[in-house]
């Protein structure tokens, strides 16, 4: 029996500009990759959802401090807050973080320098739906392209974090000044995930690194196991 | 009524910008310190008095103007 092809959406908020390279990554990762638009207060029937990188609503106020209050962000809380997988990227990290539904907040890097380029990652958990395919203490190289990323958390948090194993992903060289050299976390229960490399951007090695295609081929199958559930 | 919002990074806070700006400060000769860089936002709100005016705008605060991690405000009424 042929196992079912687990629909994945991908909101696009105005100045979200990766969800097409999320979209295309999800299908080449044989996903049914499907656009959601920010207005839309109900996701359809979806399997996961993606928060893609760009700079919605031109990163107004704060990054992803608007985006929060869009319809499709309210129906992405819904979604989560029943045990959905969504993950943020780069962008879709920020309003994450904004939201609520990750710890922290992210702020201007350190250098105040756009950062534009590959960098290494050590993977610090491989039990949640997205890091399955990594092993713990893997090294990634993912790029990264953002001017606040740099995770904080004010100390209480960070230690409480760190105790709750909830920091997935670490930067293994300098890139923003990040607390802990934090590159990605995850919520309480696992089921959400934000970072800022962007995996989409690294799913064949023509680009330089197929190292994305481990997240987010994870989240696929993740997402295919819950498909079957549902049938 | 017309309010302005002062938002500033708490103590702390790693302020990337205002250390770049006194930086600068320091390079034109100027003896400073403690810059910090935030952020003012006006407004005019329709309320009947006063309280409920700062009420309202203390809401903006926590929901959207301020991110209480980082950032504390400050509210100035002006009649």
């Amino acid at each position: 029996m042929a196992s079912p092809q687990p629909r994945i959406g991908v909101v696009m908020y105005p100045g979200s500009n990766d969800d097409h390279d999320a979209l295309w990554a999800l299908a080449a990762l044989d996903a049914e990759a499907v656009p959601v638009w920010h207005g839309e207060p109900e996701l359809p029937e979806l399997d996961a959802v993606v928060l893609p990188g760009g700079f919605s609503y031109g990163d107004y106020l704060r990054c992803g401090a608007i985006a929060r209050f869009s319809p499709a962000t309210a129906a992405v809380r819904d979604f989560a807050e029943a045990g959905g997988l969504v993950l943020g990227i780069c962008n879709g990290f920020q309003v994450l973080c904004e939201a609520g539904l990750l710890p922290g907040v992210l702020l201007r890097n350190e250098s105040l320098r756009f950062v534009c380029r590959d960098v290494r990652l050590t993977v610090e958990r491989d039990d949640l739906p997205f890091t399955a395919r990594c092993t713990r203490g893997q090294r990634l190289v993912i790029p990264v392209k953002h001017g606040d990323g740099r995770w904080f958390a004010p100390p209480a948090l960070a230690a409480e974090l760190e105790a709750n194993r909830q920091i997935v992903l670490r930067y293994a060289e300098p890139v923003n000044g990040s607390v802990g050299d934090v590159a990605g976390v995850c919520n309480e229960h696992g089921n959400v995930m934000g970072l800022m490399p962007h995996p989409e951007h690294a799913v064949d090695p023509l680009l330089g690194s197929a190292d994305g295609a481990l997240i987010l081929a994870a989240l696929v199958d993740a997402a295919r196991d819950r498909a079957l559930l549902s049938v | 009524m017309k309010a302005t919002v002062l938002v500033r990074p708490k103590p702390g806070i790693l302020d990337a910008q205002g250390e770049a700006v006194e930086s600068a400060l320091e390079h034109l000769g100027f003896a400073v310190s403690g810059a910090r860089i935030g952020k003012i936002v006006d407004l005019e709100v329709d309320a009947a008095d006063e309280a409920e005016a700062r009420t309202q705008v203390e809401q903006m605060c926590e929901k959207l103007l301020a991110n209480p991690l980082i950032e504390s405000y400050e509210i100035e009424l002006h009649g």
